[in-house]
C-alpha cells in the first residue's frame, strides 16, 4: 500500500480546507501512514466480482410533487452567521477584491 | 422518602398515572443530582432547568386532566409523560445550543427542533439538558470532546466510553432514567457497556435523522440508553418510524410489542427457550480481556441453561471490519463536515480572504481527531485512491453484509458477542495510538457495516468494572432484541452484580471531588 509523504499530507490538507501547524503535518504523516497501513489487509482479498455497498437497506426513492412549504424564519437561519448586514451573511470577495 | 432518579422509568410513570409523584417533583430530583454532580462528571453541557421545569408543569397539568377524566384517560397517556429524557448535544432543539462537541459549533443555536425532539414534546417528555460527547461522534472515550473529558461513575479515573460518554453516565448516575445517543461504529452500545446500562443502535433507518448533526451518513443510526430493557424499548418506540425529512428512515411499522414487554421474570425467560443462538468466534479476539470473555461465557452460558442453543458460527470477513470501517466513516465524514466554513454559522477565523478564512476556521475549529478523520477521508476519496480504497472498502462491505445474512438466513435467531473486548479504561491510556482506541469498536462497528440493529445490556463487572453482552439481531428485529434482553435480565435477576450501584457515585456527589480535566492534569 502507498505511503504518505510529507508533500502527500499537506496536499491532502489543502483539499479539506485544513490549515495545521507544522507540527500538526508531522504528527499526521506518522498517524495517518500507521492508520494507512490496517489497509493492507484487503490485498489478499479478491473483491473483482463483488459489487459495493453504499447503503444497507433497501429503499427506493420516492418522489413528492414539489410544493413549497413552510420556511424556518429567516433571522433564526441567517442569525447564526457570524458576520451579518441588512438581512444578508457577508462573506470575503471571491473574484478579485474591488470587482463588483 | 425514596429516592426518586432510583426509579426505573417505568416505574416513574406508574407514580405518575397514579398521582403519587408529580413530574415537578420528578424534574426537581433529577436536576439537583445533576447540579451536584456534574463538576465531577461533566456528562452535561447543557443544563436547562427554567425550560425543564415548566415542561414538568405542563406535564403535570396533562396528568391532572387525565386524572379528572378517569382510568382509561390515563391509561391512553404516552408513557414518557413526564420522563426526564437526556440529549447528545448533536440532536437539534429549537433555540438552544447544539455543539456536537466541537469548537466549531461553538455559539450555533439551532433553528429548529430534530424529529426526535418533536416526538418526544408529543409525549410531553422533559429535557434537562444536553450531554457531553466525543466531537462530531469520533471517539470511544469522550475524550475528544472539545468540553472536557467525562469520568465513568464506577471508577472516576476511567473513561465512559464514547462516543455517546456523557447520556451513558447521564443515565448510570442516575441523572435521568433515559437518554438518546447515535451509534456510527459502537458509540451507543460501547459507552452503555462500560458504565453497566441498556443501550441499543436499531436497524438503520429505524430512526428519522432530521435535525442531528451527521457523522457518516450510511452508518449513523439514532439509539435509546436506559437502565432496563423495558425503558429503552419504550424510548425507541417513542422516536421509531418514517420521516418524510429523511429519506433514510424506513417505512417500516414500529411495532407496539415494544410497549408491552413482560414484567414477569418467568415469562421473560421462557422466551429463551428453543431459542438458537450464534456465537461468531472471530468476536472472541486476541488481546481481549481473559475477564471479559469470562463474563460473556457465564453470559452465554447462562442463556444455554435456560433453554437456548448456543451454536458456534464464523463471520469470517469480521477481520476486515476495522479497516473497511475506517475507509468509510472517515470518507462520509469529510463530505459531511464540509459544511463547516465559518460563512453561515459558528466563529470564523481569518483575516479576510475566503481560503484563508476556511483554512483557520476549520483548521483551529476542528479537534485533533475530527482532523485525522478528515484527512483519511479526503485522502481516501482522492483522485488515484479511489478505487484502492472507498470502492474496495464498500465492497468488503458487501462481504461482511453476506457474512451476517447467510448466519441468519441458517436459522439463528440472533448473535450473542461482547459488546467490547476491555472494560473502562484509563484517561489517556489509548490517546498516543489512534488504532489502539479505534479497536474499542472492533464488536460494534461491523454491525453498522450491515445496518443491523444490536442491543448491549449488563452481564456482571469485571474487577469492579461492567461488562457489556452484545445481541445483534436480522434487519428490523429489535423487539426480538429487547425480548432476549429482557430475558436475559429475567434468568440474572438474582445476580449479586445486579445491586450494585456505579461505585463512585458518593465521590462525585463530593464538591470536593476535582472535575475529569483536574484530575488528568493532577496526573500528568
Amino acid at each position: 500500500m502507498a505511503n504518505l509523504s510529507r508533500a502527500d499530507v499537506e496536499h491532502v490538507a489543502h483539499l479539506a480546507r485544513l490549515g495545521l501547524t507544522d507540527e500538526e503535518l508531522s504528527r499526521l504523516e506518522g498517524q495517518l501512514n500507521h492508520i494507512v497501513d490496517q489497509y493492507a489487509v484487503f490485498a489478499d482479498l479478491d473483491t473483482d466480482a463483488i459489487p459495493p455497498t453504499a447503503q444497507t437497506i433497501e429503499l427506493e426513492n420516492i418522489l413528492r410533487e414539489d410544493v413549497a412549504g413552510p420556511s424556518l424564519p429567516f433571522d433564526a437561519v441567517v442569525g447564526n452567521a457570524a458576520d451579518r448586514r441588512d438581512g444578508y451573511i457577508v462573506v470575503p470577495p471571491i473574484i478579485g477584491g474591488d470587482e463588483t | 422518602m425514596t429516592d426518586l432518579t432510583r426509579l426505573l422509568a417505568h416505574e416513574m410513570t406508574d407514580l405518575l398515572h397514579s398521582g403519587q409523584v408529580s413530574a415537578r417533583e420528578l424534574a426537581e430530583a433529577h436536576l439537583a443530582a445533576v447540579e451536584r454532580q456534574n463538576p465531577a462528571l461533566n456528562a452535561w453541557l447543557t443544563i436547562e432547568p427554567d425550560k425543564a421545569l415548566a415542561q414538568a408543569d405542563a406535564a403535570d397539568r396533562r396528568l391532572a386532566a387525565a386524572r379528572a377524566a378517569g382510568q382509561d384517560a390515563v391509561a391512553a397517556l404516552p408513557r414518557l409523560l413526564g420522563i426526564p429524557v437526556a440529549l447528545k448535544d448533536l440532536i437539534s432543539v429549537a433555540g438552544g445550543q447544539c455543539t456536537a462537541g466541537s469548537r466549531i459549533l461553538e455559539g450555533y443555536l439551532a433553528p429548529y427542533d430534530a424529529h426526535i425532539v418533536e416526538r418526544l414534546r408529543e409525549t410531553g417528555a422533559i429535557f434537562p439538558g444536553k450531554t457531553n460527547m466525543d466531537e462530531f461522534a469520533m471517539g470511544s472515550s469522550n475524550e475528544f470532546s472539545a468540553y472536557g473529558p467525562v469520568a465513568n461513575p464506577w471508577d472516576l479515573e476511567t473513561v465512559p466510553g464514547g462516543s455517546s460518554g456523557g447520556s451513558a453516565v447521564a443515565v448510570a448516575a442516575y441523572h435521568a432514567p433515559l437518554s438518546l445517543g447515535t451509534d456510527t461504529g459502537g458509540s451507543i452500545r460501547q459507552p452503555a457497556a462500560l458504565c453497566g446500562i441498556v443501550g441499543m443502535k436499531p436497524t438503520y433507518g429505524r430512526v428519522s435523522r432530521y435535525g442531528i448533526v451527521a457523522f457518516a451518513s450510511s452508518l449513523d443510526q439514532i439509539g435509546p440508553l436506559a437502565r432496563d430493557v423495558r425503558d429503552a424499548a419504550t424510548l425507541l418506540h417513542a422516536v421509531a418510524g418514517r420521516d418524510d425529512r429523511d429519506s433514510t428512515s424506513a417505512p417500516e411499522s414500529v411495532p407496539d410489542g415494544l410497549l408491552t414487554i413482560t414484567a414477569s421474570d418467568d415469562e421473560a425467560a421462557a422466551w429463551l427457550r428453543g431459542k438458537r443462538f450464534g456465537l461468531p468466534r472471530e468476536y472472541f479476539v486476541a488481546g481481549m480481556d481473559p475477564d471479559v470473555e469470562r463474563r460473556i461465557r457465564e453470559g452465554v452460558a447462562a442463556l444455554e441453561s435456560a433453554g437456548a442453543s448456543i451454536e458456534d458460527v464464523s463471520l469470517p470477513h469480521t477481520d476486515y471490519g476495522l479497516a473497511t470501517y475506517y475507509i468509510v466513516a472517515p470518507a462520509e465524514a469529510s463530505a459531511n463536515l464540509a459544511r463547516y466554513d465559518g460563512v453561515r454559522y459558528g466563529p470564523r477565523l481569518g483575516d479576510g480572504d475566503v481560503l484563508g478564512n476556511y483554512l483557520a476556521t476549520r483548521g483551529q475549529g476542528f479537534g485533533a481527531e475530527v482532523k485525522r478523520r478528515v484527512m483519511l477521508g479526503t485522502y481516501a476519496l482522492s483522485a488515484g485512491y479511489y478505487d484502492a480504497y472507498y470502492l474496495k472498502a464498500q465492497k468488503v462491505r458487501t462481504l461482511i453484509k453476506r457474512d451476517f445474512d447467510e448466519v441468519f438466513a441458517s436459522g439463528i435467531d440472533a448473535l450473542v458477542a461482547p459488546t467490547s473486548p476491555s472494560v473502562a479504561f484509563r484517561f489517556g491510556a489509548k490517546l498516543a495510538d489512534p488504532v489502539s482506541m479505534y479497536l474499542s469498536d472492533a464488536c460494534t462497528l461491523p454491525v453498522n457495516m450491515a445496518g443491523l440493529p444490536g442491543l448491549s445490556v449488563p452481564c456482571g463487572l469485571s474487577e469492579g468494572m461492567p461488562v457489556g453482552l452484545q445481541f445483534i439481531g436480522p434487519a428490523w428485529s429489535e423487539l426480538d432484541l429487547f425480548q432476549v434482553g429482557r430475558g436475559y435480565e429475567a434468568i440474572t435477576s438474582g445476580a449479586e452484580w445486579r445491586a450494585k450501584e456505579p461505585a463512585q457515585l458518593a465521590l462525585a456527589d463530593d464538591p470536593a471531588t476535582l472535575s475529569p480535566d483536574q484530575r488528568i492534569a493532577g496526573r500528568a
